[in-house]
């Protein structure tokens, strides 16, 4: 119960600081329209196959990500209140508030390009709402879980913004490659069965993330 | 360990020796005879260099995670020096493996990189590497260096199991073991090789493990003198 307690207070500080600035969430949404409208840009008015939308909607909400959510824990090195937060709370605690922050984040980030695919790109109809949404809820808390591990890993380094996507992408890429496959199915409106096997492994990836993060934080965040 | 370095050293000469200078014919007699396999040709000889080398590029990694894991234990730098050492080697054999496989898939698949499971298995290892060493460079204390590069490492090595088990099975593939290969699809392809084949690409598999075992030994001195030094000078 007192963990959960702790956590929570953990998440409404993180949210609470994030609200005072908007930082993150204003430099995630102005970055997604960025990168959509040079997609665009590019295109000018051809038509794109649902495989090729369907890389592209992970390409943006990757790129979004890695420019965002390692400010989680780079912030607190910049603030100088690593030492505080480790006064008070223990590293358990520190870590699954900070996921759950990120893992918001993360899923209001994907929706917004959601939204804004399905405005842009006439090619972009989704024929299966099911597969759909599981595909983007399970991928998005298994990037935030993947994501929040490396931002605690970086804030010690020396180049924090250019090693992020260094250091992500060779752990995301099975993430990647199954939520690309699996939102092509939900374009192509197949059953909901069809992608089972996606799904099976969206949640293996995010319970051995969940998993190993939590037994190597004590290592990262404790000098 | 002089022992482990002649007796690589031996392996490995005549596996170079063995695997390039028995001839292929039609219908092998002899021992010193291998068959031709209609479509490989001499090119099947490739086995003897390229598999070892991949593996022992994987074996690079594993050591690496354990010293990782052991440093994590007990805190002692040394163990972040093994582990270092063993990361640059299994680098240098990622490399070799891609360029082998690399110059084999031109000639055999048609093109040098065609996105097989296991070719973006070994290039995510590269990248692993890449990334590893780009962490290391990044962190200025030696403590801290070896901390989170030890749990950068423990963390790329979780993700090992959707690579090597999954998905091959997802994606179809040319390697052998690939999902709809007739042969069966397992993470391990099943060799069908004859006999004396088959003995020259083991002796390979443990003449490059014990070439591993020694350069690592060599490797793990210098940097020990290295890191004796650079206490010094402060």
């Amino acid at each position: 119960m007192n963990f959960i307690v702790s956590t929570w207070a953990i998440v409404v500080k993180d949210v609470r600081s994030e609200l005072r600035t908007r930082y993150a969430l204003n430099a995630l949404l102005m970055f997604v329209v960025t990168s959509v409208a040079t997609i665009l840009f590019a295109l000018r008015d051809d038509e794109l196959s649902p495989e090729i939308l369907s890389g592209m909607f992970w390409v943006v909400i990757f790129f979004t990500a890695m420019s965002g959510l390692s400010r989680i824990f780079v912030s607190e090195e910049e603030r100088g209140t690593t030492l505080t937060l480790q006064l008070v709370a223990s590293p358990s605690v520190v870590y699954f508030g900070k996921l759950l922050f990120n893992s918001g984040l993360t899923l209001i980030l994907s929706s917004a390009v959601t939204v804004l695919y399905v405005v842009v790109f006439p090619a972009f109809v989704i024929k299966s709402p099911l597969i759909f949404g599981f595909t983007v809820f399970l991928g998005s808390l298994g990037f935030a879980s993947a994501a929040t591990i490396i931002a605690a890993v970086i804030a010690k380094a020396n180049t924090k913004g250019t090693l992020y996507p260094v250091l992500s992408f060779p752990i995301l890429i099975p993430l990647l490659m199954t939520v690309m496959k699996s939102t092509a199915r939900a374009l192509d409106g197949e059953l909901f069965t069809a992608a089972l096997g996606e799904f099976q492994i969206l949640v293996s990836y995010l319970l051995v993330m969940t998993a190993g993060s939590y037994l190597l934080f004590d290592y990262v965040w404790k000098e | 360990m002089k022992a482990v370095k002649y007796l690589s050293i031996i392996l490995v000469t005549f596996v170079i020796i063995a695997g390039i200078a028995i001839p292929m014919v039609p219908e092998p007699q002899s021992l010193f005879e291998f068959p031709i396999i209609p479509g490989l040709e001499d090119k099947a000889r490739n086995i003897f260099f390229h598999v070892p080398v991949a593996w022992t590029s994987v074996l690079g990694f594993l050591v690496a995670l354990y010293y990782g894991f052991k440093y994590l234990r007990t805190k002692n730098l040394d163990y972040d020096i093994q582990s270092v050492s063993s990361a640059g080697l299994g680098m240098m054999f990622c490399l070799l493996a891609t360029v082998t496989g690399s110059i084999w898939a031109k000639f055999n698949w048609g093109s040098f990189w065609n996105w097989d499971p296991r070719e973006t298995s070994i290039f995510i290892l590269l990248l692993i590497y890449g990334a590893y060493f780009a962490l290391r460079s990044a962190l200025g204390s030696d403590e801290a260096r070896a901390r989170l590069s030890a749990v950068y490492a423990i963390l790329a090595g979780l993700t090992a199991p959707f690579f090597i088990f999954i998905m091959p099975r997802i994606v179809g593939g040319l390697h052998p073991g690939a999902k709809g290969d007739t042969s069966g699809s397992t993470p391990v392809a099943q060799l069908h090789m004859p006999p004396n084949m088959r003995f020259v690409f083991f002796v390979s598999l443990i003449g490059f493990s014990l070439l591993f075992i020694w350069l690592l030994n060599v490797r793990i001195r210098a940097a020990r003198v290295e890191h004796q030094l650079s206490i010094k000078d402060h």
